[in-house]
């Protein structure tokens, strides 16, 4: 028999380390707030029996106002797992454990995971699991899921739970948390109106309390008529006038007095020590009044640095020869020993070879990029981030929580617009969705790899920068110009945990850096390879279908010349430029093959190198520079687009963004390159 | 007098310097989204606060509530009644 566990807590309690420990998968763990974002499965591993994981988003609570919290909130009610673990940071329990009321009041079969064990006796202090127990009426095991210490034992429990509902029938006693005036209420609820209701999900306690609450969804979901709406609410407005208060807080300050008389009771806290901890030493250095931004803009230069610098650049020389030289050659003196057809020899070495060839180059590169942004996050400095952020972001409107989606953006827009989900403000999304364009993902790498090789050799590392900093730019205006006029709105909230300084184990980063490495890799054998079979093809031959001399005459030609006309006063009017564009959209990093292909090098000799001179002779640094702005800000990539239809719900939103973005880079590439040209650039 | 005395006693979180303590005692304002975040994160009545620090650029603050860290833009602070 199948048995379905669901994994539910805060965000940064260890629920992603756990879900790894249990499944064995190479799941990627971060450290801010939200990083759990879809639903995850994953076989149990470590125990007998088929049992499958479920790992829900990482919420505080299950008042529906987030996607995330609505998405948990669903699962749970709707899909009955046969036991919710939740898994609670034992080093900040008292927080942690309101989303534990949360789940009691539902009457889920809960088991409590106390994560993080080790920090808490490391600290010196004591947690009683038989009092916390007797409270919560529900099995406590202590766990450290980052050594793997008490996960078997925590399953073994949770198995015997899910047994014992099976068999006996009757589920978990939902303890009661409340005082008497709020149980009274509950009761009565439950006892008159309840049974009055047509449709009912969930059990008849929790609805109860949920009516209490005033909550709207349930109300909807139950279609709740007037009537009882108005007998609900003199409940309401009798416990509003004792406490003074709001039914929504009453009910949430009630639940703090539980878990503050569970933990007061439970808890031994060892004497604190005056010293400052680890985590207040480096953020007293990070979020320095002074210090803060220019260190945050030293470490984005660090890391550019070390990505464009000599490392980088060794691993793209080392892989080309790789593919390009050692690989392209022996395809080459194979196929030409096998006498293969001259079109088939082409197709291979010039189509695939040079196509794919192109981007692999650089998938060392991006991985080194990924590498460092996966510190940033798992160390919880993006949150920091965020904070010293902030102030900046909402003279844009925006609030220091986009800026983690956006920094993400910096690696893949996919993920990136994904994250948005922890935004609570439908408007400030969008707009962040809108923006996160206009951040240079790692797939425009090698579009200023291969450019700047080309034509600012000496200082590539301050060109790519600047582009970076006209991506940031560009987003500053658009988000001060977006929100003043098609997103008007008030300033959404801004009210976010910052996680302590965690050291990030070598083992998650190098899961995330292969991760992103393989996605790369996995796009150059499919996508990249389609779409470099077809470019060679369409440049190979015309409209009849006939081999061609000058890819000049082929069908490409006539697209590319077609539509170059649109680009000649960014001063890329050339078809070959018009139509590596087009492919950008099925990926950025496209642009770079299309051209390698176009140009018809991977001569199986010197690779790239060859690309690099024939750029030479189609762009001066002025239109190279204005054809790598072009490239930063035009379209989404297809994969991104596809994301951004997916979040937004919406094609007008989705065709406005794709549609504002480009705009914008050809009025900015227009201005780089007739400016400049002005200036005397060239 | 009663409410001019009880006005100077009732300071919100924001007028608060870092390294002050302080209780909550109320949370002022509608019930909505704002209000219910800050009550999920904990911020709710009796709940003791410390101030830790404001960030480089003045604002949001990070305080220390139920044993963990927590930032809150000024304009948010404002609603939070303390004593």
């Amino acid at each position: 028999m199948s048995l379905k566990f669901a994994l539910v807590g805060n965000p940064n309690c260890g629920k992603t380390t756990l879900f790894n420990e249990i499944t064995g998968s190479t799941q990627y763990v971060g450290n801010w707030p939200g990083v759990t974002i879809e639903k995850r499965e994953g076989k149990a591993k470590k125990i007998e029996g088929d049992i499958r994981i479920i790992d829900l988003p990482g919420i505080y609570s299950l008042s529906p106002y987030s996607m995330e919290e609505i998405i948990a909130r669903d699962y749970i009610v709707k899909e009955k797992p046969d036991v919710v673990i939740n898994i609670v940071d034992a080093t900040n329990i008292e927080r942690n454990l309101y989303l534990t009321t949360q789940l009691l009041e539902l009457g889920a079969n809960v088991v409590v995971a106390l994560n993080m064990m080790d920090a808490v006796e490391a600290k010196g202090d004591k947690i009683n699991f038989g009092v916390l127990e007797a409270f919560l009426k529900v099995p406590v095991m202590p766990i450290s899921a980052s050594k793997g210490r008490g996960v078997k034992e925590l399953l073994e429990k949770a198995l015997q739970v899910a047994q014992a509902v099976v068999s006996t029938g009757i589920s978990a006693s939902t303890p009661e948390l409340h005082n008497d005036s709020i149980m009274n209420c509950i009761r009565e609820i439950e006892e008159t109106i309840v049974p009055k209701l047509k449709s009912k999900s969930g059990n008849s306690r929790w609805i109860a309390l949920k009516l209490l609450e005033g909550d709207e969804n349930v109300q909807k979901a139950l279609e709740v008529p007037g009537a009882l709406l108005t007998e609900i609410n003199v409940y309401q407005e009798k416990l509003e006038k004792k406490y003074d208060m709001d039914i929504e807080t009453v009910i949430a300050d009630s639940r703090y007095q539980f878990t503050t008389n569970v933990v007061s009771k439970a808890v031994k806290k060892q004497e604190q020590s005056s010293n400052l901890t680890v985590s207040d030493k480096i953020d007293k250095v990070v979020t320095n009044r002074i210090l803060a931004i220019p260190l945050f803009l030293a470490m984005m230069f660090g890391i550019f640095s070390v990505t464009f610098g000599t490392i980088g650049s060794f691993t793209v020389d080392f892989v080309d020869g790789l593919v390009n030289g050692t690989l392209g050659n022996f395809l080459s003196s194979l196929l030409e020993g096998a006498g293969a057809a001259s079109w088939l020899h082409d197709l291979i070495v010039k189509g695939i070879i040079g196509g794919m060839g192109s981007m692999l180059v650089f998938v060392p590169q991006i991985m080194i990029l990924f590498f460092f942004l996966s510190i940033l996050e798992d160390t919880g400095y993006m949150a920091r981030a965020a904070f010293v952020m902030d102030r900046l972001l909402r003279k844009l409107g925006l609030s220091g929580k986009s800026f983690i989606p956006m920094l993400i953006g910096f690696g893949c827009g996919v993920p990136a617009v994904m994250s948005t989900r922890t935004l609570e403000n439908e408007k400030d999304r969008r707009l962040t969705i809108m923006l996160i364009p206009f951040m240079s993902c790692g797939a425009r790498l090698p579009i200023y790899a291969l450019y700047t090789a080309a034509f600012f050799a000496n200082n590539q590392t301050m060109v790519v920068f600047s582009l970076y900093l006209l991506g940031i730019v560009i987003a500053v205006l658009s988000g001060f110009i977006l929100k003043k006029t098609i997103l008007k709105g008030e300033v959404a909230p801004f009210v976010m945990e910052l996680p302590p300084y965690r050291i990030p184990t070598l083992k998650g980063l190098l899961i995330h850096m292969w991760d992103k490495g393989k996605g790369f890799v996995k796009k150059a054998g499919t996508i990249i390879f389609a779409a470099s079979v077809v470019i060679w093809f369409l440049q190979y031959a015309n409209f009849s279908f006939q081999a061609v001399a000058d890819p000049g005459d082929s069908m490409l030609g006539a697209i590319g010349k077609t539509i170059a006309p649109i680009f000649s006063p960014l001063g890329f009017g050339d078809w070959k430029s018009a139509v590596a564009l087009l492919t950008g959209f099925i990926a950025k990093e496209a642009v770079v093959s299309a051209m390698g292909i176009l140009h018809g090098v991977a001569e199986a000799t010197e690779g790239s190198t060859d690309l690099i001179t024939a750029l030479r002779t189609s762009f001066t640094p002025l239109t190279a520079y204005a054809f790598m702005a072009f490239s930063l800000l035009y379209l989404p990539c297809m994969a991104a687009f596809a994301t951004i239809k997916r979040e937004m719900n919406s094609w007008k939103w989705t065709l406005i963004t794709a549609g504002y973005s480009t705009g914008v880079a050809w009025l900015v590439a227009f201005l780089i390159f007739q400016v400049g040209k002005l200036m005397g650039f060239r | 007098m009663l409410r001019k005395g009880l006005s100077r006693l009732a300071r919100t979180l924001k007028e608060l310097k870092p390294g002050e303590k302080a209780i909550i005692s109320k949370i002022e304002g509608e019930k909505g989204a704002i209000k219910k975040r800050l009550m999920d994160m904990g911020v709710t009545r009796g709940a003791e606060v410390l101030i830790r620090k404001v960030a480089p650029l003045g604002d949001p603050i990070e305080v220390n509530i139920r044993g963990y860290e927590l930032t809150i833009r000024k304009s948010e602070a404002e609603w939070i009644i303390v004593e």
